[in-house]
């Protein structure tokens, strides 16, 4: 796992920020990383371009701090996470909820800096 | 305005009838009802009699919903009978001597036994079989009893023949027509009958006579026939047909028949206009109806005319179906081919004991009746021929002859129907009506079964009802997508099977070769849950941890603050002291809210997923494993304490409920499974709303299949009775395996039964008979799921790489900072938005 990949973010952030070796990420699943006090949900999928996604940990319909541990796959294309309270499904990409758009969520740049996780300031803002 | 007084005589199944469609009118209040019933409780269901002896109680068999008589203004004078009808003064006396005046009064007095009038018929082990409390003396009786003889082989005989080998009796039937059945079955039907009966050890005495009732010599009676031969037995119990209750009327003056009845006409008024009556106290057209459905027809009558409404009662067909000692029986029509110029074609086959015989018309294109012994499938679909007119095919015989490979199907597709057919013959329910309730949205069996009430009495019409649902869906160009979800263009049986035949051991493999795009929280623990049913790996082994449901990811249930409740097994409910004070120590140390569940375990609420291996590494050395209450899988096997203390156990029912327990632990299913053993009829672990529920009885246990408690409750079927514990193991094995192979995603199996075609009889085919020939193979796939059975919780907790997974953060080992409790009745729970001044942080 050498690649370099960019997060789905255009904008470069100001400050990147390790968080876990490639070893800590699950395959096809989330982990959750602690960064000032806000919990960002970090997911990993292998096969997909680019590899890695992260989203703000917060279900904002079920108020709990679950996402990560959420169910990965796609809808219409669209990579999703669904939340494990009531199955609302979640863009990693943007940050969109496809059920309540109104209530999309934060996403972050994130990157693989050799064996690190590496994962920026928020790149779009909360909707809640 | 006044309301008008309505006195009701008989607290039947009719009578009862007659006051439902009084109260469904929503006018009710019109009337001032009083209700006089001889009978010591409520109308009851007369026609399920015989389940009393399979442990279903006077409760069970009541037809009154709790509060319907209160709700509706109804007054039930129970044990109260009435003595006398002054039609002048429009009064009745009971025999208290109480006088009571009516505006209208409705007669549903029903009919009583013949006991034929033989000298010593009314020996104390002489019964008739008619009410719960005859059925009660029967019982008694059979105590001291070993032989027990039915006078009568009708249907009622019958039944009651069959009850009597229940209650483990050597039934004798003796009957004086040349042959069992003789009112519904022709010569051969009735041999077959005949023929199926004795081979299930019952013995059959046709063409005789009985004379007399003597004490016997080697027995309590000798039963003396008129041909000179003898039957020496124990008990005896009439059933040699019915007599209408008609006395009152007769004494009041009403017309009444020359054989007895009282008269009615078409609204079901006696010559007194102010009197009606219905049921099988009733003489309409010459004709005493002593089936059920007429009797409701005409409550309905007599209703409508007390509102003012039209309504005739204008006869009733008396087809029936029915299964009788296990024996499938139905005759329809002309059953006796009595029709001028009719034909018939027969057909018999001696090997399988089947016997078919239809009666058409001269003209050879209508059905007039059918006679079918042995079998009876075919049985809607000729009473459609027949009640319907519908033109035969030109070779009409090929109705009854049976369908080898590539004959196609003859059956008749419901296109056919006219609007008017009736469907459903239990709740009167036409093909117009099930047409315009599918207009109204009901796309499924299930739908069609809530809205309409087809299909729920005795179920024989559901594969009529299936194939005329398929066929209107099909014509309103609706196709219904069973896809599971966008990523397969299967439902989960069709992924079941390719799982199963392609040798599939992951999801990637699976969705590579039957599937597109990547999954989703649909496709993913439904494919999860089959490839552990399969093959049994362990569920976080890594190609499957990412399938699961959090749930199943972290071994514990999630609850609304994305903290987890966990749940060990406790066996039908057994608990040492130690283990009960290992969970609370647990408990205490780590803070859990602690509560008992529904299903006799333990709850314990409000663990951190980093808590989660450490708790249980406490619960596994105290020898406690996972209870499985996050997964798709059996939960628990409830139980009450049984024979081992109670003093009306008949079997250990704590025993069975640990060995059923540990047997199917880890079986992951379409849904959750919930069993109980009960041990007596009391049945305090309310195994009759369990998917598996059994109870015992002194003859060995009954298997109760497909019941639900929750949002939809149903009351489970009885599937066998009296079985030894290997055979019940047998059973539920198969079940169990056929349920997983065959059900949808998420469907329980009370949903599963009502749209199984078939219903509860192909499911006996299947797992009683062995009908498809898979029984060994389902038992085989139980088995290698048994035996690869590890605690989940056990093999995390030691595995290190898979404890990685519990880290809460993968930076950092704080702990979650937004759980906020507030303490209540001694714990902890988790705070509401509004209590955020005084909640704590979770710690």
């Amino acid at each position: 796992m050498t690649e370099t990949s960019l997060a789905a973010a255009s904008d470069a952030p100001a400050e990147w920020v390790p968080v876990c070796g490639a070893d800590d990420l699950i395959p096809n699943a989330g982990v959750c990383a602690l960064l000032a006090g806000r919990e960002v949900a970090i997911f990993y999928l292998p096969d997909a371009q680019p590899s890695l996604y992260a989203i703000d940990n917060h279900d904002p319909i079920g108020g709990a701090n679950v996402l990560y541990r959420g169910i990965v796959g796609d809808l219409g294309g669209r990579l999703v996470v669904a939340s494990p309270l009531y199955k609302q499904h979640f863009d990693l990409a943007c940050g969109e909820c496809l059920e309540e758009p109104e209530r999309s969520v934060s996403v972050y740049p994130v990157r693989l800096a050799g064996d690190q996780v590496e994962v920026g300031s928020p790149c779009s803002i909360s909707h809640t | 305005m006044d309301r008008q007084r309505l006195v009701v005589l008989g607290n039947g199944m009719v009578g009862h009838q007659f006051l439902v469609a009084l109260a469904d009118s929503g006018r009710a209040d019109a009337f001032e009802v009083t209700v006089f019933g001889e009978e010591p409780r409520a109308a009851y269901d007369r026609v399920h009699l015989s389940e009393f002896f399979d442990g279903t109680s006077a409760d069970e068999l009541s037809l009154v919903q709790p509060g319907f008589y209160e709700a509706h203004g109804f007054t039930l004078r129970t044990s109260d009978p009435v003595a006398a009808i002054d039609p002048g003064a429009r009064t009745v006396t009971n025999a208290a001597g109480e006088t009571f005046g009516y505006d209208h009064l409705l007669l549903a007095t029903g009919s009583y036994p013949f006991v034929p009038p033989l000298p010593g018929r009314d020996g104390d082990h002489c019964f008739v079989y008619r009410t719960i409390e005859d059925l009660e003396a029967i019982t008694a009786g059979a105590a001291d009893s070993e032989i027990g003889v039915v006078v009568g082989g009708g249907l009622l005989g019958l039944e009651a023949a069959n009850a009597l080998k229940h209650l483990g009796l050597q039934a004798h039937v003796v009957e004086f027509a040349p042959r069992l059945m003789a009112v519904q079955l022709d010569e051969g039907g009735g041999d077959m009958l005949r023929r199926k009966v004795e081979e299930l050890g019952v013995g059959v005495h046709t063409g005789r006579n009985t004379r007399e009732i003597v004490p016997g010599e080697t027995r309590r009676y000798r039963m003396n026939f008129a041909d000179g031969e003898c039957l020496e037995t124990d008990l005896i119990v009439f059933s040699a047909g019915i007599r209408p209750r008609d006395e009152l009327a007769r004494h009041a003056g009403l017309q009444v028949g020359e054989r007895g009845g009282i008269v009615i006409d078409d609204q079901c008024r006696t010559s007194d206009p102010n009197i009606f009556a219905i049921g099988e106290c009733a003489l309409w057209g010459g004709r005493i109806f002593g089936l059920v459905a007429p009797g409701y027809q005409m409550a309905k009558v007599a209703a409508a005319q007390l509102l003012g409404e039209e309504g005739a009662f204008t006869g009733a067909d008396m087809s029936t179906k029915l299964k009788l000692l296990g024996v499938d029986v139905a005759s329809i029509g002309d059953a006796h081919a009595a029709t001028k110029g009719s034909v018939c074609y027969t057909y018999q086959d001696q090997r399988a004991q089947v016997y078919k015989r239809i009666v058409v018309n001269a003209e050879g294109d209508r059905l007039l009746g059918a006679v079918l012994v042995g079998e009876a499938k075919d049985y809607g679909t000729l009473l459609q021929y027949c009640l319907n007119g519908i033109e035969l095919p030109d070779h009409p015989d090929d109705l009854i002859l049976p369908q080898r490979a590539g004959g196609g199907s003859l059956g008749l597709g419901p296109d056919k129907l006219p609007d008017t057919a009736q469907i459903c013959s239990c709740h009167d329910v036409s093909k117009g009506a099930i047409v315009a309730a599918i207009d109204d949205g009901c796309t499924t069996i299930g739908a069609l079964k809530s809205g309409t009430c087809a299909g729920t009495g005795c179920g024989g019409c559901v594969p009529l009802l299936k194939s005329l649902l398929d066929v209107e869906l099909a014509k309103r160009g609706l196709e219904v997508n069973t896809d599971i979800c966008e990523h397969f263009p299967h439902t989960r049986q069709e992924l079941y099977h390719l799982v199963r035949v392609g040798g599939l051991r992951t999801f990637a493999e699976l969705l590579a070769k039957h599937g597109r795009g990547r999954g989703c929280d649909i496709c993913k623990p439904a494919v999860a849950s089959i490839l552990a049913t399969c093959w049994n790996d362990y569920v976080l082994e890594a190609p499957h941890a990412p399938l699961q449901d959090t749930n199943d990811t972290f071994l514990a249930n999630m609850q609304k603050d994305g903290t987890y409740s966990i749940v060990p097994r406790v066996p039908g409910g057994e608990i040492t002291p130690e283990k009960l004070i290992v969970m609370g120590e647990v408990a205490k140390e780590f803070d859990l809210y602690t509560k008992i569940t529904g299903a006799q375990r333990i709850d314990l609420f409000g663990a951190r997923v980093e808590q989660l291996p450490d708790i249980w590494r406490r619960l596994v050395d105290a020898g406690l494993e996972s209870g499985h209450a996050y997964a798709k899988a059996l939960r628990t096997v409830k139980s009450c304490v049984g024979s081992t203390w109670c003093r009306y156990g008949v079997d250990d029912s704590v025993g069975l409920a640990i060995e059923l327990e540990n047997r199917y632990t880890g079986l992951r299913s379409p849904h959750k499974l919930k069993f109980a053993v009960s041990g007596c009829t009391r049945e305090c672990a309310e195994a009759q709303g369990k998917d598996i529920g059994v109870i015992a009885t002194e003859h060995g246990w009954n298997l109760y299949v497909c019941g639900n408690g929750g949002m939809k409750p149903r009351h489970a079927d009885l599937c066998a009775t009296a079985l030894d514990k290997s055979t019940l193991i047998t059973y539920v094995d198969r079940l169990l395996m056929f349920y997983v192979r065959t059900a949808d995603r998420l469907q329980r199996t009370s949903v599963w039964l009502e749209n199984l075609e078939g219903g509860l009889d192909y499911l006996r085919a299947v797992v009683i008979e062995d009908k498809l020939g898979i029984a060994a193979e389902l038992e085989a796939e139980m088995g290698h799921v048994i035996n690869t059975y590890e605690c989940e919780w056990k093999k995390t907790v030691d595995d290190p790489e898979r404890l990685k997974r519990f880290r809460r953060f993968v930076n950092s080992d704080a702990a979650e900072t937004g759980l906020r409790y507030v303490r209540e009745r001694g714990q902890r729970r988790p705070a509401r938005e509004t209590e955020g001044d005084k909640a704590e942080v979770g710690a």
